[in-house]
C-alpha cells in the first residue's frame, strides 16, 4: 500500500510538471489551425505557403487540416464548430458566406489589417461583391472565371477553323450543331459526339444567371439581392436558348456521356462551358486533349460576361476567442492573400491570383489557356447566393421540367417563386 | 502503466470487498452484466441519447454554426405542415412524403409476395438448393452503395446494358433515372431485390418450422396444393409474415442510401420524384444553409409515423392460429 502511494505522488508530480512545461510552449508559439476541403493541388500549394510563412514567423504554428472530402466540408466544419474546436482560418465557398456570417461562426476581418478600400482598389471586383453587412468576412488568394473550352480536332473533323471558336451565342449553335455527330438520324439517342450540352447541375446555371439574362438585356435579382427577377421576358429567352442546344437542335445532353464535363474530357464533346480549375481535370485525366479556351461567346448586342466565383478565406469565431490567435490568424491570412501567393497559387492549382496586379500580368494573360480566363475577370460578376446549393437546385428543377415539354417562361415562373421564398427567409432573418 | 495502475486501486478494493464475496455462479453472472454494460452504454449514448436530443432539436432554429440557438416552438412543425400542403413539384417535403408511401405500400408487398414465391420454390426442389440460396442472398450482403451505382450504369439511357437489350429486340429505349414517371420504380426495382435475398431466408426458416404430417393429413383429405397452401402454410407462415410486415414496412419508410448514390447529385431527383424523408432530413440538415431544426422536426414526425404504422400492423396481423 504504501508503494502505491508514492506511485500516486510521482504520477501527481509527472502530471504538473508536464502542465507547466505545457503553458510555458503554449507562451512562445501560438498554434492555429487552418481548413480547407481536399484537392491535392491546393493542398500542395497551401503547404508551401505554410512553409514559407512559418519561416517568417517563426512564433505561429500552423496545423494544416485539408483531408476533409469536399462532399463532407460543410458537415465536418458544422460538426467541429458544435464541439467547440476546429479552423481558426478556413477555406470556404464566397457563396457561404452569408450563411456562416448568420451563424456567426466567421468574424470581419479587421479593418485596420484589411483596409476596405484596399480590397477594393486592388482586388477583383467579384470580390467586394461579397461585402455584406458592411463588412468582408472573407478574402481571396484567387478567383475563377468561366470560360469555354473547345475541342480543335472535332472542329477540323466538322470542317471549322479550329483556330476561331464561336465569338457570339449565334456562333456558338451553329458551330455545336456543325460539330455533332449522330448514328443515324439527328436526334439525341443516337449522339456519338457532342457539339454542346448545358449541364444546370455543372455550371450551366451560372451561365444563365450572370452571362444569358444580362446578354438578352435582364437582370438575374434585384440590386440590393432580395428579389428574383430572372423570370422576366429576358430570363425567358435567355433560358430558351440555353434548352434548345438539347430540345431543338439535338446537339448534346447533360444525361448522356456521362455527363457534359466528362463528355468534354474525354474528347467527345465539341464545346463546353466551365471553369479555370478544369485545366486540372483535363491535364489529369486527358492530357492528351487536343483543346482552346476562349472568352464566353458575346450576347446579341455584343456584350461580355462571365460568372466568377472564389474559394476564400475567412477568420472564425474560434480564433477571435483568443486575442493571441487572433493576431496569429490575421497575420497568416495576410500572408496568404498576397499577390505574390496568388501568382504561386496560378502555377499551382490553375486558379487566377484575386489581386489585380498578379492577373493582369502579361505572362499570364498571353498564355493560351488561362488568357482568356484572366481576360474576363474584368467584367466577372459573383451572384450574391444565400444558399447556393438550394438556389441551384431550383435551377436545376426548372430546367428539368423544360425537359419535360413545359415551356421555359412557365417553367421559370412556377420556380421563381421557389427561390424568392429561400430569399425571403433568409432576409426575415436578418433584419 | 503506473497511472492504469493506480485508477485501478478503488475498483480492485470495492471489487474485493463485495464481488469476491459472492458464490461463483453469482459472479458470473455479475460478469456477464458488466459485459453488457459495453454495448448498452454504447447504445443509450450512440442512438437513444442523440434521438431524444432530435426532440428537443425540433423546437429550435437549430444551426450548427451557431454557438446560441433560438427557441421557436412548433414553428419548424407549422412549416412542415405548410410545405405538406403545396405541390409535390415544387415543394420537396411533399414529394418526400409522397414518395415514401409509394415506396413502403408498393415496394412492401411486392417484396412480400416475390420473396414468398422464391421460399416456396426453394422448399421444393432437392438439386442446387444452397446454390440458389447462395445467388438470392448474395446481393443482400454486397454494399448498397455498390449496387447502386452498378444499377446506375444499367440504367444509363444511351449505354446501359438494359437500353442495349431494349435497342437489340428493336423496342423502344427507355429513360429509367432520368425520368420522373420511371425513377422511383427503377430505384424501387433494386431495392426489392436486393432485400429479397433477407425475407427468403426467414420464409425458408418459416417453412422448415411446418411440419410434413399436416399436409401428408391434408393430402389425405383429397385437399388440392392450393386448399394446402392457403389453409396450412399461409396461417404458420404468420409470424414470419408479420415479422417481415413490420420490418420491411419500417426499411422502406426510412429509404435513403440508395436513392442518394442512384439520383444525380443525390438530389432525390429528377424534380423531387424520388426523394424521401430521411433524404430531406440529410439534405436540410447539411446543405450550405443548415436547418437542423427543420430537419430534427422531421425526423420526429417520421417516427411518429413509424410508430403508428408498426402499432396498427401489429395489431391488425398478430392473430393467433389454431
Amino acid at each position: 500500500m504504501r508503494k502505491g502511494k508514492l506511485f500516486t505522488l510521482l504520477v501527481l508530480f509527472v502530471m504538473l510538471v508536464s502542465l507547466t512545461v505545457g503553458i510555458q510552449a503554449q507562451d512562445d508559439v501560438v498554434t492555429i489551425e487552418y481548413w480547407q476541403y481536399f484537392f491535392e493541388a491546393r493542398q500542395g500549394a497551401m503547404n508551401q505557403l505554410i512553409e514559407q510563412f512559418e519561416a517568417e514567423n517563426p512564433d505561429i504554428d500552423v496545423v494544416h487540416n485539408s483531408e476533409i472530402p469536399y462532399a463532407d466540408f460543410i458537415t465536418e466544419v458544422s460538426a467541429s464548430a458544435a464541439a467547440g474546436v476546429g479552423p481558426d482560418v478556413v477555406t470556404l465557398f464566397y457563396g457561404w458566406i452569408p450563411a456562416w456570417v448568420e451563424a456567426g461562426f466567421l468574424v470581419p476581418l479587421p479593418q485596420e489589417d484589411f483596409p476596405q478600400d484596399w480590397i477594393e482598389s486592388f482586388f477583383s471586383p467579384m470580390v467586394s461583391e461579397s461585402k455584406f453587412q458592411g463588412e468582408y468576412w472573407a478574402i481571396p488568394t484567387a478567383v475563377r472565371a468561366l470560360a469555354l473550352f473547345y475541342n480543335k480536332d472535332l472542329m477540323e473533323a466538322a470542317g471549322l477553323d479550329p483556330d476561331s471558336p464561336p465569338e457570339t451565342l449565334d456562333e456558338l449553335v451553329e458551330m455545336a450543331q456543325a460539330t455533332t455527330q449522330y448514328d443515324g438520324d439527328a436526334s439525341l439517342d443516337n449522339i456519338t459526339t457532342q457539339g454542346f450540352a448545358a449541364a444546370l447541375a455543372g455550371q450551366s446555371h451560372h451561365w444563365f444567371r450572370e452571362v444569358l439574362i444580362r446578354q438578352f438585356g435582364g437582370v438575374p435579382y434585384s440590386e440590393d439581392g432580395r428579389e428574383v427577377l430572372w423570370n422576366s421576358e429576358a430570363g425567358c429567352e435567355a433560358f430558351s436558348y440555353l434548352a434548345d442546344f438539347e430540345l431543338e437542335y439535338a446537339t448534346g445532353s447533360n444525361a448522356l456521356l456521362d455527363g457534359a464535363t466528362n463528355a468534354f474530357v474525354n474528347g467527345l464533346s465539341a464545346f463546353h462551358i466551365d471553369g479555370s480549375f478544369r485545366i486540372g481535370t483535363i491535364n489529369n485525366n486527358n492530357p492528351d486533349l487536343n483543346y482552346g479556351v476562349t472568352e464566353l461567346p458575346a450576347g446579341p448586342n455584343g456584350d461580355r460576361s462571365t460568372f466568377g466565383s472564389y474559394w476564400t478565406h475567412g477568420i472564425t469565431r474560434n480564433a477571435a476567442e483568443d486575442e493571441a490567435k487572433m493576431e496569429a490568424a490575421t497575420r497568416f491570412l495576410q500572408f496568404i492573400t498576397t499577390a505574390e501567393a496568388g501568382t504561386l497559387w496560378v502555377n499551382e492549382v490553375g486558379e487566377l491570383p484575386a489581386q489585380l496586379e498578379a492577373a493582369s500580368n502579361p505572362d499570364l494573360l498571353a498564355d493560351p489557356i488561362l488568357g482568356p480566363f484572366a481576360a474576363s475577370l474584368e467584367y466577372a460578376r459573383a451572384t450574391f447566393f444565400i444558399d447556393e446549393s438550394a438556389q441551384r437546385q431550383v435551377l436545376i428543377d426548372a430546367y428539368e421540367l423544360v425537359r419535360e415539354g413545359v415551356d421555359p417562361c412557365e417553367a421559370l415562373d412556377l420556380f421563381a417563386p421557389v427561390e424568392q421564398e429561400l430569399l425571403d427567409d433568409f432576409w426575415a432573418s436578418q433584419d | 502503466m503506473i497511472l492504469l495502475e493506480w485508477l485501478q486501486y478503488p475498483f480492485v478494493w470495492s471489487y474485493q470487498q463485495t464481488v469476491e464475496k459472492l458464490s461463483l455462479p453469482k459472479q458470473k453472472i455479475f460478469w456477464a452484466y458488466v459485459f453488457l454494460f459495453i454495448p448498452l452504454i454504447f447504445f443509450l449514448y450512440i442512438r437513444i441519447y442523440p434521438t431524444i436530443q432530435a426532440f428537443g432539436m425540433s423546437f429550435y432554429d437549430w444551426n450548427p454554426l451557431a454557438v446560441e440557438q433560438e427557441f421557436i416552438g412548433f414553428d419548424n412543425y407549422a412549416e412542415i405542415f405548410e410545405d405538406v400542403q403545396k405541390p409535390a413539384l415544387t415543394s420537396p417535403t411533399r414529394a418526400a412524403f409522397e414518395n415514401t408511401v409509394k415506396y413502403v405500400v408498393i415496394g412492401m408487398p411486392l417484396q412480400l409476395v416475390l420473396s414468398l414465391s422464391i421460399a416456396l420454390m426453394l422448399s421444393e426442389i432437392r438439386r442446387f438448393v444452397d446454390f440458389y440460396r447462395v445467388i438470392f442472398f448474395l446481393p443482400f450482403v454486397t454494399s448498397t452503395i455498390a449496387v447502386a451505382w452498378v444499377f446506375r450504369w444499367l440504367y444509363q439511357p444511351q449505354h446501359g446494358l438494359f437500353n442495349v437489350v431494349l435497342a437489340a429486340f428493336s423496342l423502344p429505349t427507355q429513360d429509367f433515372l432520368d425520368s420522373r414517371g420511371q425513377a422511383l420504380f427503377s430505384i424501387l426495382a433494386v431495392v426489392i431485390w436486393q432485400g429479397l435475398g433477407f425475407a427468403v431466408i426467414i420464409f425458408l426458416a418459416g417453412l422448415k418450422q411446418i411440419p410434413r404430417t399436416y399436409y401428408e393429413a391434408a393430402e389425405v383429405d383429397g385437399s388440392s396444393r392450393w386448399q394446402s397452401f392457403w389453409n396450412i402454410t399461409l396461417p404458420l407462415l404468420n409470424p414470419s409474415i408479420v415479422y417481415l410486415v413490420v420490418l420491411q414496412t419500417i426499411s422502406f419508410l426510412r429509404m435513403f442510401a440508395p436513392v442518394l448514390a442512384m439520383t444525380s447529385q443525390g438530389d432525390g431527383g429528377p424534380l423531387n420524384s424520388t426523394t424521401t424523408v430521411v433524404l430531406r432530413v440529410f439534405r436540410e440538415a447539411f446543405g450550405t444553409r443548415s436547418k437542423m431544426g427543420y430537419s430534427a422536426a422531421l425526423t420526429v414526425v417520421l417516427f411518429a409515423v413509424i410508430l403508428m404504422v408498426t402499432i396498427i400492423q401489429l395489431r391488425l396481423t398478430t392473430r393467433s392460429v389454431d
